[in-house]
């Protein structure tokens, strides 16, 4: 559906660029995130996690 | 050093909470009302302010702002005190946030059935009520940042990164989809115009959706869920995870799956995985709720809350595996304008939104009563007859869809359509109404039960005082990380850089989005034949959007062999540059109406208007009457046609773009008298008419200015 849309969007010059901005940013992203959260420290996160029930 | 002492303000818990249980019954009974007018289309016959059409959005502006809002807000004024080991900010500015919000909502359900709306979906209440908006959400954003300044406790819990996440997001939204140009004090036009409009419009729809449904729930579900359950959270890890990769995939999900058809192939498939990828965050975060109860499943069989907490995390993960499944182009073909996007929503909204809030409420009675709930056994029963009421909601809604979707698409060997009249269509669907009904008011029921169970309890327990608490002062700290602290926990105590990266996590989405949108314009395609409306059929085109037809009319022809030989020549972009707002719609419960100018006489519209059974009666086989979903229009006859400020409107219009000359403004009122007249003229041709109407000046009436939209529509480009 939409194809009058989608013919709009592929007259725009070098559109494609965007998903693959969207795509690299998102990848690089997630990927230093997940390094990052790995890496926690175990005891910490066991403290931070407890928050909630301490009132 | 001393431990500080303060209070906890729990009066603006309790404010909230019972603003949550109220608007809660008027959302739902609203949403009842407008069941039972499938079934009854007539039972609130004449009266214009409670039809269909304009009571849809109250029910979905209820039951999102006024019912989820609420339920959001008495979970973070608890949590984010107790979280953050102080009180909140500013009391002032609880208490404006919390009568704001409340008048805002008042403004709605009484602007709403006035027919004053944008039409926008979920964002359909007019532009002073969108400023209001704006100033007291920013209220409750300063309240909660100066919160989180003043903490005591130097990490900011997973549940409070969702709360900011929201606050931050539907600011965003909230601006930008409701640009709009006033012309007078309750009616603005938007200022995009067709396509764009459009793309905007669900941009905002898909991510409201995201972070005023979503977003918020997930917090309190990180909060209340362990609360509940007297265990931590199952991986916090995990839950850092699904909260960056949500909000980051989120926000361009939506208009993503607008655009991913736009693109050449790779993009395309680019795109289907961008969408599935969304499942996962989201799954995430189904799996981190549900494993938080991990070795206490014990408990859920006794407890009232955690049976409605593991039904709404389901629910959860049952509505966002759905969600990616219909951004497939195929599956979207089958359920777009269908029954199975209401049924979708209310898996949503029942499911999640509503059990994940009934489940706090309970919890929340308790503490803010000191006392046991009053009755266990009301509880449960509530979780009972909720439960079952969602399934009987959403079961039928599901077969209706797809029973639609099929006959509307069948075809008999030689080309014609099997159920070429639309009300076959919509006759065969009848029974799920009915089951849809009796669904939705069992789920009713049970909430009217949580009503009053928790009344109850608020009157054998004590009155709501604030709560004394103590802790120790945050020491003061470098700015900068600490030895051996973890990145992210240096930024969990970072509150005004964790605002910021989360802004630029959706930011970077939105821009993504924007760029192209801000190109379609350019790359519309003028067609020569497409020119604006003249005033007659403007007024009548306000007079749609007054009387909300687009909730149940969309014009929009798809690509489809099966709606070009229904409806006529599929929609092109070229037509709408005029549209503001757009007016394509996203159900269809009558049939499309972009190619109906001039496909009957206007005779046939007067009658239509006066009574559907006159030009199109539907055989319900369930109450053995003939009748119409649709109903009697007869205010457009009685009421004169107010005009006055045409002028006013062209010119706003030309404001936004749409090329009128000042001759054409100066001369509005006569032209529009002209083309009244003219129309009036053509009724003529019925005897019936002239005998019953010939002396009542029809041409001053609104009639007439909605039939001279109607026969415009879509004949731009007719026959070419």
């Amino acid at each position: 559906m939409l194809k009058f849309i989608k013919h709009n969007l592929d007259t725009i010059d070098g559109v494609a660029i965007y998903p693959i901005i969207s795509l690299v940013t998102f990848f690089t992203v997630f990927m230093v995130m997940l390094v990052i959260v790995l890496k926690m420290n175990k005891k910490n996160i066991e403290e931070i996690s407890k928050l909630p029930l301490e009132d | 050093m001393q431990k500080e002492q303060f209070y906890y303000d729990n009066k603006i818990v309790k404010l909230f909470f019972w603003a949550t249980v109220l608007w809660g019954i008027v959302g739902m009974t609203v949403g009842l009302m407008v069941a039972f007018l499938f079934l009854f289309p007539n039972y609130m016959e004449g009266i214009s302010w409670l039809s269909f059409g304009r009571l849809r959005p109250l029910h979905t502006n209820a039951v999102i702002f006024a019912f989820v809002g609420n339920g959001f807000f008495v979970g973070m004024y608890y949590s984010m005190q107790r979280l953050l080991k102080t009180r909140m900010f500013s009391d002032t500015l609880s208490k404006i946030h919390f009568w704001g919000w409340q008048l805002i909502i008042v403004a709605a359900a009484i602007t709403l059935p006035l027919g004053l709306t944008s039409s926008k979906e979920y964002a359909e209440l007019e532009w002073p009520i969108d400023i209001a908006i704006t100033l007291i959400w920013v209220v409750m954003g300063i309240n909660m940042i100066g919160t989180m300044i003043k903490r005591r406790q130097r990490h900011i819990y997973v549940a409070i990164w969702f709360y900011i996440a929201t606050f931050v997001t539907i600011a965003v939204l909230h601006i930008f989809n409701n640009l709009e140009m006033p012309v007078s004090a309750f009616k603005s036009y938007s200022v995009y115009a067709g396509v764009q409009d459009a793309l905007m419009q669900w941009w905002y729809g898909h991510n409201a959706v995201a972070f005023f449904l979503t977003t918020p729930m997930l917090g309190l579900m990180y909060y209340f869920v362990p609360k509940a359950a007297n265990r931590p959270v199952y991986s916090y890890r995990l839950s850092i995870i699904h909260f960056w990769s949500l909000i980051f995939i989120y926000i361009w999900a939506g208009p993503h799956h607008l655009l991913y058809t736009a693109l050449p192939d790779w993009a395309q498939n680019l795109g289907t995985v961008f969408s599935v990828m969304l499942i996962f965050p989201s799954w995430g975060g189904m799996i981190n709720g549900l494993l938080t109860l991990r070795g206490a499943w014990d408990k859920v069989r006794e407890s009232a809350i955690l049976k409605f907490f593991v039904v709404a995390i389901t629910a959860y993960g049952m509505a966002t595996f759905e969600g990616p499944m219909l951004a497939f182009k195929n599956v979207n073909a089958i359920a777009h304008y269908t029954d199975w996007i209401v049924a979708h929503v209310h898996v949503g909204a029942l499911g999640w939104n509503g059990f994940i809030i009934a489940g706090m409420l309970y919890w929340l009675a308790e503490k803010l009563f000191k006392t046991k709930l009053y009755s266990q056994k009301l509880a449960n029963v509530h979780f009972l007859i909720g439960t079952l009421g969602i399934l009987l909601y959403t079961i039928p809604l599901y077969i209706a869809g797809f029973m639609q979707a099929l006959m509307w698409k069948d075809f008999n060997p030689d080309g014609t359509l099997v159920y070429g009249n639309f009300l076959e269509t919509v006759t065969a669907i009848l029974p799920m109404y009915w089951m849809r009904a009796l669904g939705g008011t069992l789920y009713f029921t049970g909430f009217v039960i949580l009503a009053y169970n928790l009344i109850m309890t608020a009157k054998q327990g004590s009155e709501v005082e604030d709560e004394l608490a103590e802790a120790l002062p945050l020491k003061p700290i470098s700015s900068k990380r600490i030895a051996g602290e973890h990145w992210h926990g240096w930024l969990e105590r970072r509150t005004v850089l964790f605002t910021i990266l989360t802004t630029i996590a959706i930011a970077i989405g939105g821009l993504v989005e924007f760029i192209p949108l801000a190109l379609v314009k350019s790359n519309v395609p003028t067609i020569e034949s497409v020119k604006p409306y003249t005033p007659l059929e403007l007024e009548g085109r306000d007079l749609y959007i007054r009387e909300g037809c687009n909730n149940c009319h969309s014009q929009m022809i798809r690509p489809f062999r099966s709606e070009v030989e229904r409806y006529g020549e599929y929609s092109k972009a070229g037509e709408f540059v005029y549209d503001h707002p757009f007016l394509w719609g996203s159900r269809r419960t009558g049939p499309d109406l972009h190619r109906i100018g001039k496909k009957y006489n206007s005779n046939w519209h007067f009658n239509h208007f006066l009574d559907p059974m006159n030009t199109s009666p539907m055989e319900d086989k369930i109450l053995g009457i003939s009748r119409n979903f649709m109903p009697r229009y007869t205010w457009f006859i009685k009421n004169d046609l107010d005009y006055s400020n045409v002028q006013g409107k062209m010119k706003g219009l030309r404001a936004v773009g749409v090329p009128y000359t000042d001759t054409e403004i100066e001369y509005a009122p006569y032209a529009l008298q002209e083309q009244a007249k003219i129309i009036e003229q053509e009724l003529r041709q019925d005897p019936e008419y002239v005998t019953n109407y010939g002396d009542k000046h029809i041409e001053k009436k609104e009639v007439v200015a909605i039939i001279a939209y109607l026969q415009r529509l879509g004949t731009d480009i007719k026959n070419k």
